[in-house]
């Protein structure tokens, strides 16, 4: 378990805001190197919008976001990849329509040199070579994740809990130091979610990756994150080692509904209740 | 578009990453298309001269909707402004040839990619719009085109068109139909090859990935705007590579000829054919241009059993095209390719297929 190390990702005073509606309010946490750090909370806590903050598709109002103490606010999206930052998404987001093998070679694009013209001179100007070379790289992926029986079938045409996992695939071919899991376990039964989790362990221990994860799963959480932060109403209202936040009394209260003084504290409605 | 089987035969074994991605899934294929270019080779020697024209002109419009393919069917955008490239092509080839003297064989391809940057241009708005929005702004580009071929005396002859040299190589005239027909060839295999290579490359993946989920795309490190503006292009490209040809096939170039209604059929050429499929976008002109002639002997032969059809044997045949049309989208909406592939499967698979 990791206690102290570097931190590798590092959050202040996260503000966002869709006009009246305040998404995340204050929120501030670290990630340290090498651990798996889980953000949990109910519905519409705020959870896929920190991430999408980190990933880029949302811009905070206020607060700074630094990975490996370069700023991410501004940054492109497009530009987390080459950084080292992959992710998946709680809705799937494969590429219907293309092999898995070809969907995890596109996690390989920042780090491919061919381009349209070389690639269509295949032959010529080392585009086969590389393609050839990475090919390599994402067979040991697909190997990683027992996905070989599927490597050709297109992935549209994959159970749930198979296209899960040729995201996370495609997540790792990035070659990414931080990954962001949203939600990886939703919709799938037993056996897939200790599958699951199993690979997440792997891909922390062997490959070093640091993960930021979303679930709902209070088990999977408790068993294998280093460290958890809670949401409730785009506001932090817990953060520290999994048996602290499940001990905690606003935790308990924000998963039961019961009204919380935490959160209203500023409005003051909490005192009319 | 849905998925159909394609094992390989008992036998042939995939043993290196190479092989995995060679361009021919079996070897049968493979011989079957060398076999294909052999016989075309030599089809000039032994056809007459009305079915090598019709192969020339095939080659042609096949290597336009090819480069349409890569645009709507690669990147699923649209574009209603097809032909207008395909004539700048044609014009920019002759225009190059007629000022500067460079030798045609050199201006076809210049031409098209003189027409890349045109396309590239004329794609900038593709970096904000989607869809219809994205149809009815490539309709401009194609009457911005038009009136530009229209007016602009020094480049395309305005209303009196412009005259393209035939083809001279190394010292032989390309003057006959015969002749010609090699080069189409040539550029054919060029295009054909280099579209499926980029299929199998970094940036034709990345135009796929646009196409099937551009959020997640995104965050794979793709630019968005680059791809959709890049696939424009290369589209642009054999737009006026195909339209040189044509142009240089004519001898004389005129405005009158890219109207939309080319670009609607060139959209239907590749719907016909298979969207995003490299074969497709040939079996695609092969049907929408030889329907026609076929509709044609087909409205001749029933005029002769039924004397009444004679004074109405033209408008049945252009009825009996747009029937057909129909009709195949109603039943083979995903194209000639899925029907193909479909024939294939349950011929290997037989009695197993379903």
């Amino acid at each position: 378990m990791v206690q102290s190390g570097e931190l590798l990702l590092e959050a202040k005073g996260i503000n966002l805001r869709f006009g009246g509606i305040r998404a995340l309010t204050d929120v501030s946490f670290n990630v340290r190197k090498g651990e798996v750090f889980s953000i949990i909370g109910p519905n519409g806590a705020g959870k896929t919008s920190m991430l999408n903050c980190i990933s880029g598709r949302y811009k905070p109002q206020e607060g700074e976001i630094t990975y490996k103490g370069r700023s991410l606010i501004g940054r492109s999206i497009n530009d987390r990849a080459a950084i080292g930052i992959g992710r998946t998404f709680q809705n799937l987001a494969l590429f219907g329509h293309m092999s898995v093998l070809d969907n995890i070679m596109v996690g390989r694009h920042h780090l491919l040199k061919n381009n349209f013209l070389t690639g269509m001179f295949y032959w010529v100007g080392g585009a086969r070579k590389e393609e050839l070379e990475h090919r390599r790289a994402v067979e040991d992926i697909i190997d990683f994740l027992e996905i070989q029986h599927v490597r050709n079938e297109p992935a549209g045409t994959l159970s749930y809990g198979l296209r899960k996992r040729v995201e996370l695939a495609r997540a790792i071919a990035i070659n990414p130091d931080l990954i962001l899991l949203d939600e990886p376990m939703a919709g799938m039964n037993l056996e897939e979610k200790e599958d699951m989790a199993r690979y997440i362990l792997d891909l922390n221990e062997e490959l070093g990756t640091t993960v930021v994860m979303i679930e709902h799963d209070m088990g999977v959480v408790m068993d294998i994150s280093n460290r958890v932060m809670v949401l409730d109403f785009g506001k932090k209202i817990a953060a520290g080692l999994p048996e602290e936040v499940m001990a905690d009394e606003h935790v308990r209260r924000a998963y039961l509904g019961e009204e919380d003084a935490l959160l209203h504290d500023e409005e003051g409605e909490a005192a009319a209740l | 578009m849905s998925h159909v089987p394609h094992p390989r035969p008992c036998g042939d074994f995939r043993t290196s990453y190479s092989d995995d991605t060679s361009l021919f899934r079996t070897r049968f294929e493979g011989w079957s298309i060398y076999a294909g270019i052999a016989a075309l080779l030599v089809a000039p020697l032994f056809l007459n001269d009305y079915y090598i024209s019709q192969m020339l002109m095939i080659g042609i419009f096949a290597i336009a909707a090819l480069g349409l393919n890569v645009l709507v069917g690669f990147t699923g955008q649209i574009s209603l402004g097809h032909s207008a490239f395909f004539g700048f092509g044609a014009f920019a080839s002759a225009w190059i040839n007629n000022t500067t003297g460079l030798p045609v064989f050199i201006c076809i391809p210049l031409a098209g990619i003189l027409t890349t940057a045109v396309g590239m241009i004329f794609g900038i708005p593709a970096a904000r719009l989607k869809g219809l929005y994205l149809a009815i702004a490539t309709l401009a580009s194609q009457f911005i085109l038009q009136d530009f071929f229209a007016r602009a005396d020094w480049f395309s002859g305005g209303s009196s068109g412009s005259l393209a040299e035939t083809v001279n190589f190394l010292g032989i005239e390309l003057d006959t139909d015969q002749k010609y027909f090699y080069l189409v060839l040539f550029w054919v295999i060029v295009s054909f090859l280099a579209v499926s290579n980029l299929r199998r490359s970094r940036d034709g993946r990345a135009l796929v990935a646009v196409r099937d989920h551009y959020l997640s795309a995104e965050i794979m490190g793709i630019n968005l705007t680059r791809y959709r503006i890049l696939s424009f292009g290369v589209s642009s490209f054999f737009a006026g590579l195909g339209g040189a040809l044509y142009g240089h096939y004519l001898g004389y170039v005129s405005v009158e000829g890219f109207t939309i209604l080319l670009s609607i059929q060139f959209l239907a050429m590749i719907i016909i054919g298979g969207l995003g499929s490299v074969t497709g976008s040939l079996l695609g002109t092969i049907f929408i241009m030889l329907l026609p002639q076929f509709m044609e002997e087909a409205a001749s032969a029933m005029a002769v059993v039924f004397p009444a059809m004679e004074q109405g044997k033209a408008y049945i045949k252009e009825m009996s095209v747009g029937a057909v049309i129909i009709l195949f989208l109603i039943f083979e909406p995903e194209g000639l390719i899925h029907r193909w592939r479909m024939i294939r499967a349950s011929w290997k698979l037989y009695p197993f297929s379903h």
